[in-house]
């Protein structure tokens, strides 16, 4: 059996002329957790209803086992949906809910019970059996729908947003269960959403998305590390961007002054844009720092200060830092080559993927 | 507290409707009912209503009630479904409705003449050879035109219940495995039975007491309660026994009402 378990060959899907996945081709591996991450109507949802086969492709063909799907009706795809709106039953109690899925494939009543029961106490919701739909919160309904889509244990489980509705606490709670039960099960998870520290927590690989197309995909670390551009930089956590010249390789210029990188195999004096992330920046005085900068404003985010400063060229520098500074002072910036990291424009992922290739070795 | 008071004032009219046109002629009809022809007190139209005359009228109205109620819930519910997917729904739904907007006599009339003999469907039978039908006087005519004329009221609150079913719950169904037909059952079918009961109420209850229509299509071959309700205060003028017929419709009516709303539970 190949390890692939979806493959999207060059999907395209048009809703009433709007193009909403633009030739989409990747493939998702067996076993793996993955991570759809973009903004709000970039197709994340659509990707999933074209996996679970509510909506068919306007072109393009998408196989499941190696076995081309596009005709195949959703109740004969071996894929459960944790669906955005729950879309819980309303006329069922919570019991009946999750054991839908085994009422039809006539599991035996005494092994519905038990499934059931185990569904329910991975959600925390043991006890809630007779209980309504209407009388659940927002955040248990979420979880009600978690357990109706496990409890069929199939090979792969699509979760769109499963966990918005819910208070960071039980959250980040659900979100080391969901991964662990993932790696328990072996089953591949398709999850969305538009927490990017959500998908860096969980996921084996994340495909960034926007408008319809994947800017992105890789692990956690490498799309973290190494953004494509200046969307995926800046979806992924914060950065700051600014411009600058590729002097040559390991040499780059920005903000008036030239540094050190560990970057090359770009053409000469090529504008390129520089990436430094937040936590890589020290504060130091104005003399012994890299830039000088100006302290336009200083916010408490609980773990760390978020300092906004501004150099003498209106760049903005976001800095995060256990300490706190003067509003209105001048300081200086601090920072290592490797935190220096430098982005083509208008690259696109092959191209991306074939420069780093070729100054690895 | 202005608002308050202002409800309670705007409340006036509508109560003083209810106590003259609904309350008040109740009370008549249940006084009258213990009436006889000279105006003197009895129970003997009480005791009537158990004659097998009577009696059979009353099975004869349930029979025809059900049969109509029936036919309306087997056809309107599919073209409810159907309706709840074509593009311009709404304007379908209107085409539909239209109908119960023109007189109820109107519409009998209409059919005397399509039905009649002269009329265009028994030239089309003629034409096709089948030759020329009794089509009025009897018992098809008389459901299949009750059947059209209070269509509209179980398609209605139908599709109604259709539209309000959130389409992901449909997804839900079929993603856990649910065929169409078992997604019907499980699930549209469950969530739709508020509009099947309104829809129940909204057809059985009128036609239980129809009279115009047995006398017009059916030439009086069926008799119901409804018509001889109309009988006793038209005709025979034995208002008593036709309050006390309409009592009975009045009790049979609740009952069929509280029990739909039990059965649907
Ligand atoms: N059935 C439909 N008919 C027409 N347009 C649709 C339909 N479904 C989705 N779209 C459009 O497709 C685009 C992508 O929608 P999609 O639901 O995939 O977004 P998303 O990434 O899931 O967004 P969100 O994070 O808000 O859930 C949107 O512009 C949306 O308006
Ligand atoms: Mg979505």
């Amino acid at each position: 059996m190949s390890n692939t378990i979806i493959r999207f060959e060059n999907v395209t899907k048009v809703f009433d002329d709007h193009i909403v996945l633009d030739n989409v081709s990747f493939e998702i591996e067996r076993g793996k957790f993955y991570t759809l991450l973009g903004p709000s109507g970039c197709g994340k949802t659509t990707i999933l209803r074209l996996i679970a086969g509510f909506v068919e492709p306007t072109q393009g063909n998408i196989y499941i086992d190696e076995n081309c799907v596009n005709k195949i009706p959703a109740n004969l795809r071996p894929v459960n949906t944790v669906f955005q709106d729950y879309a819980l039953f309303p006329h069922l109690n919570v019991f009946e809910n999750v054991a839908f899925g085994l009422r039809i494939k006539k599991v035996s009543a005494h092994e519905v019970k038990e499934r059931v029961a185990n569904a329910l106490k991975f959600v925390n919701l043991e006890g809630f059996e007779n209980r309504e739909i209407t009388e659940m919160s927002g955040g248990q309904r979420q979880r009600v729908a978690i357990a109706r889509a496990i409890v069929n244990q199939p090979q792969l489980v699509l979760l769109d947003e499963p966990l918005s509705a819910l208070d960071l606490k039980l959250r980040t709670e659900m979100q080391y269960e969901l991964r662990e039960l993932q790696q328990r099960l072996g089953i591949t998870f398709v999850f969305v959403t538009h927490d990017q520290e959500e998908a860096l927590a969980m996921s084996d690989e994340i495909f960034v998305l926007n408008k319809g197309t994947i800017q992105q995909s890789g692990t956690p670390t490498d799309i973290y590390d190494e953004p494509i551009n200046r969307f995926v930089a800046d979806f992924i956590g914060e950065s700051n961007i600014v411009e600058g010249t590729m002097l040559a390789d390991n040499l780059v210029s920005f903000a008036n002054r030239t540094f050190d990188c560990v970057d090359m195999g770009f053409n000469q004096n090529e504008p390129v844009e520089v990436i430094i992330r937040p936590e890589d920046l020290e504060m130091t005085s104005a003399e012994t720092g890299k830039i000088p900068v100006k302290v336009d404003s200083q916010l408490f985010r609980g773990v760390h200060y978020e300092i906004c400063c501004y150099d003498d060229f209106k760049n903005e520098w976001l800095v995060h830092s256990t300490k706190k500074v003067e509003v209105g002072s001048t300081i200086g910036l601090d920072f290592d080559p490797e935190a220096i990291h430098i982005m083509r424009l208008g690259e696109t992922e092959a191209e991306f993927d074939k420069r780093l290739e070729a100054y690895e070795d | 507290m202005k608002t308050k008071n202002f409800g309670r004032f705007a409340l006036i009219p509508y109560a003083i409707w209810i106590v003259l046109f609904v309350i008040a002629p109740l009370l008549l009809i249940a006084y009258n009912s213990f009436l006889d022809i000279e105006g003197n007190f009895t129970l003997l139209n009480y005791a009537k209503l158990f004659s097998p005359v009577y009696m059979k009228m009353m099975f004869n109205s349930f029979l025809y009630a059900s049969i109509v109620t029936a036919v309306s819930l087997l056809v309107g519910y599919p073209v409810a479904y159907l309706l709840s997917r074509t593009k311009h729904k709404r304007l379908w739904l209107v085409l539909m409705i239209l109908p119960s907007w023109i007189n109820l006599l109107l519409k009998t009339y209409a059919f005397l003449g399509i039905l009649g003999t002269e009329g265009p469907v028994n030239a089309f039978l003629e034409a096709i050879g089948i030759g020329g039908q009794q089509l009025l006087f009897n018992d098809f005519s008389f459901i299949f035109v009750s059947t059209y004329i209070f269509i509209p009221f179980m398609i209605l609150p139908i599709f109604n219940a259709i539209e309000k079913i959130n389409p992901s719950l449909i997804y839900a169904s079929r993603d856990l495995g649910a065929s169409n037909i078992t997604t019907f059952q499980r699930v549209i079918f469950p969530l739709t039975k508020d509009g099947i009961q309104s829809g129940f109420q909204l057809v059985f209850i009128p036609t239980l007491s129809l009279f115009m229509i047995t006398r017009l299509i059916a030439g009086n071959r069926v008799i119901t309660l409804g018509t001889a309700i109309e009988q006793h205060f038209l005709v025979t003028q034995d208002w008593g026994m036709g309050s006390a017929i309409a009592v009975v419709l009045i009790i049979a009516m609740a009952i069929v009402m509280y029990a739909t709303r039990k059965i649907m539970k």
